[in-house]
């Protein structure tokens, strides 16, 4: 199989199968969420409380009063890595062709120096997020394997895009190849790994924001 | 395995819903919440962190309820839940965990780490692995009828002593009225000016109450425990008697998980809504004060702050109530930090303060309320909370400060002006 082949198999099959994998994990994985189901709570709520859920869900964005200053490279290191990473994937151009190329949906990028100086600050962010989760006592202890795997397959689809942006490494043919790859193994094990938070985030904050908000507290 | 063992593990499958499911799989391990924790902040030890001390109920969760965690467990990839880990888990879940709610404020993803380890409790208690002075305490509450075994007498000779001081006659057994009113034990043996202060306030006020000689109890140890059987028993005599008594609301006392017992939990315990209404002592006191019930006279001119207990605020709603209520009365209020629902614990409730165990680690823990006190400047702190009350007491006298801590039910008695009776 020749580079081209091989480019060709990744943006074809291999990402067909991998988004594949992907949808059908998350629906596996909401279902054993929300097959587990929940009580109704009988307790009368304090206030009206319709959309405090919701609320939760945006305002969970931002700290607690005071957070910041207990754990800033945490906080900031997250903000940069997230919104870089967001910004990377869809304001990048040849991103949007290719979401386009498989959704039909469309719509403006930003300069890719811009993507590029904002990919290499989401990198180095989650350099120095794995450096401070080998270091604090407290995150050590908390991480295992699937708290480093979640990390390489993060960061895996940011450093081949670089490397093959600025046609290093390898021949760029090959090495947008091993781009889409990185990016299929993020596919495929987002379900079932960690990288799950980006679905159940949403949840657990609405679940949050509506239990606290039964009770007349902001959350 | 073990019965008691295995008796646990049914626990922890059965608490495990759909939000639990999403909390264990939103959490990437961040260890935020330790820092929302005082338990770690106070003492720097990562074992503290929060959801840390959730790991057996994860594994669990983990193993039972996910695919990919079955098939683990299938190969023999990942450890089972032993005895031994949760008899070195129980001091983690108890001794160093009131259920503030604090880590559930601060959570990015949202997680309520709080309801979870409440739920945790559950499988703890039923597997054996609890505080014997928690069990002694709940054993109590169940048999005698209050976890400190204090029996109608003791209450009965209170409010004679109640009727002696103010001349007002306390209603026991009157059918038909607004409000049941309840004590906590510690209300009876160690601040019995929490009835009088009541006693007072609603004869100026005209509110129609009574005390139930069956229900005069509000704590409820089983749900600190975690044992929600037991935690049914004891909400029931109050609604039992609530129901017999055709009251219109039951009145919580100056009491944090008591509240959290009767009003969040007590209609889920018993399966079925209230017909009559559950409201904080500071909520009763408040709408009377809106209503031109509550008339005071005077001012305290001393500064004072106010502590939020975690069970009342954070994780009950009442929050602007006693603002209103010591701005009625107090010149000089000065809040805290972080006051309101990002209020830091006692360091006592959840069961704690009942572990005798856990003090010295109370008794650290405290020491980001004294920070929080001493940068107030204030020799009077005033709190709705008997629990948190006695903690603090018994903290600040350990800590050699010279602060003098005051019910705000019995800090409004003082100002009553008793002339104006409607």
């Amino acid at each position: 199989m020749n580079p081209l082949d091989l480019l060709t198999f990744a943006r074809g099959s291999a990402m067909n199968w991998a988004l594949m994998i992907c949808v059908a994990g998350i629906v596996l994985r909401l279902f054993e969420i929300f097959g587990l189901g929940r009580k109704a709570d009988l307790s009368r709520a304090r206030t009206v409380s319709t959309g405090s859920g919701w609320r939760t869900v945006f305002t969970r964005s931002w700290p607690a009063a005071g957070m910041i200053k207990r754990d800033p490279v945490t906080y900031l290191a997250g903000y940069v890595f997230h919104i870089g990473l967001m910004i990377v994937v869809f304001c990048y151009a040849p991103h949007i062709d290719f979401i386009r190329s498989m959704t039909g949906l469309n719509w403006r990028g930003l300069p890719s120096t811009l993507v590029d100086a904002v990919a290499v600050a989401s990198i180095i962010a989650l350099l120095a997020l794995l450096v401070h989760r080998l270091t604090h006592p407290v995150k050590r202890l908390l991480s295992g394997f699937g708290d480093y795997l979640a990390w390489g397959l993060t960061l895996l689809p940011l450093l081949t895009g670089y490397l093959a942006f600025h046609h290093q490494l390898f021949e760029y043919t090959l090495m947008l190849s091993l781009h889409l790859f990185s990016v299929e193994l993020l596919l495929v094990l987002l379900p079932f790994t960690k990288l799950f938070h980006s679905f159940t985030v949403f949840l657990s904050r609405w679940y949050n924001g509506e239990i606290a908000g039964r009770k007349g507290v902001a959350s | 395995m073990n019965a008691n063992l295995a008796r646990g593990i049914n626990a922890f499958k059965e608490v495990i819903d759909a939000p639990i499911a999403s909390f264990f799989s939103s959490c990437v391990h961040c260890g935020l919440c330790a820092e929302a924790c005082l338990f770690y902040t106070e003492t720097g030890e990562a074992k503290y962190t929060p959801i840390h001390k959730l790991e057996p109920l994860r594994r669990i969760w983990q193993q039972e309820y996910t695919l990919t965690g079955k098939l683990a467990k299938l190969l023999g990839l990942s450890k089972s839940v032993t005895d031994e880990e949760l008899a070195e888990w129980e001091p983690l879940v108890y001794d160093s965990c009131t259920l503030c709610g604090r880590c559930s404020m601060v959570c990015p993803v949202g997680n309520d780490i709080t309801y979870m380890i409440r739920k945790l409790r559950e499988g703890m208690a039923a597997s054996g692995h609890a505080p014997p002075d928690l069990i002694g305490a709940t054993t109590r509450a169940v048999t005698i009828g209050s976890p400190m075994g204090i029996k109608w007498p003791a209450v009965l000779a209170q409010i004679k002593h109640v009727e002696k001081d103010t001349g007002i006659t306390v209603p026991v057994e009157q059918a038909c009225v607004d409000y049941l009113v309840l004590m906590s034990s510690m209300e009876i043996i160690n601040f019995p000016e929490y009835l009088a202060a009541l006693s007072r306030i609603f004869k100026q006020a005209g509110v129609s109450w009574t005390l139930a000689q069956d229900a005069f109890e509000a704590t409820n140890s089983g749900i600190q425990i975690g044992a929600s059987d037991l935690a049914r028993e004891i909400v029931s005599r109050i609604v039992v008697a609530a129901d017999r008594l055709k009251v219109k609301c039951v009145i919580s006392p100056e009491c944090g998980h008591a509240f959290t017992a009767l009003r969040w939990e007590g209609p889920n315990l018993m399966g079925r809504p209230f017909g009559f209404e559950v409201k904080h002592i500071l909520e009763v006191l408040d709408e009377l004060s809106i209503a031109g019930r509550l008339k005071t006279k005077g001012r305290d001119q001393r500064p004072l702050t106010y502590h939020d207990p975690c069970q009342i605020a954070r994780r009950g709603g009442v929050v602007e109530q006693p603002r209103r209520l010591l701005n009625a009365v107090a010149d000089d209020f000065r809040e805290m930090s972080d006051a309101g629902t990002m209020n830091w614990c006692c360091g006592g409730g959840g069961g704690v303060s009942a572990n005798s165990r856990a003090e010295p680690l109370m008794l650290q823990a405290f020491r980001h309320k004294k920070g929080q006190i001493e940068a107030t400047g204030v020799s009077t702190l005033v709190t709705a909370c008997a629990n948190c009350r006695i903690v603090m007491e018994e903290s600040l006298e350990h800590y050699h400060m010279k602060v003098e801590v005051v019910g705000l039910t019995e800090l409004l008695a003082q100002y009553l002006d008793e002339d104006k009776t409607p």
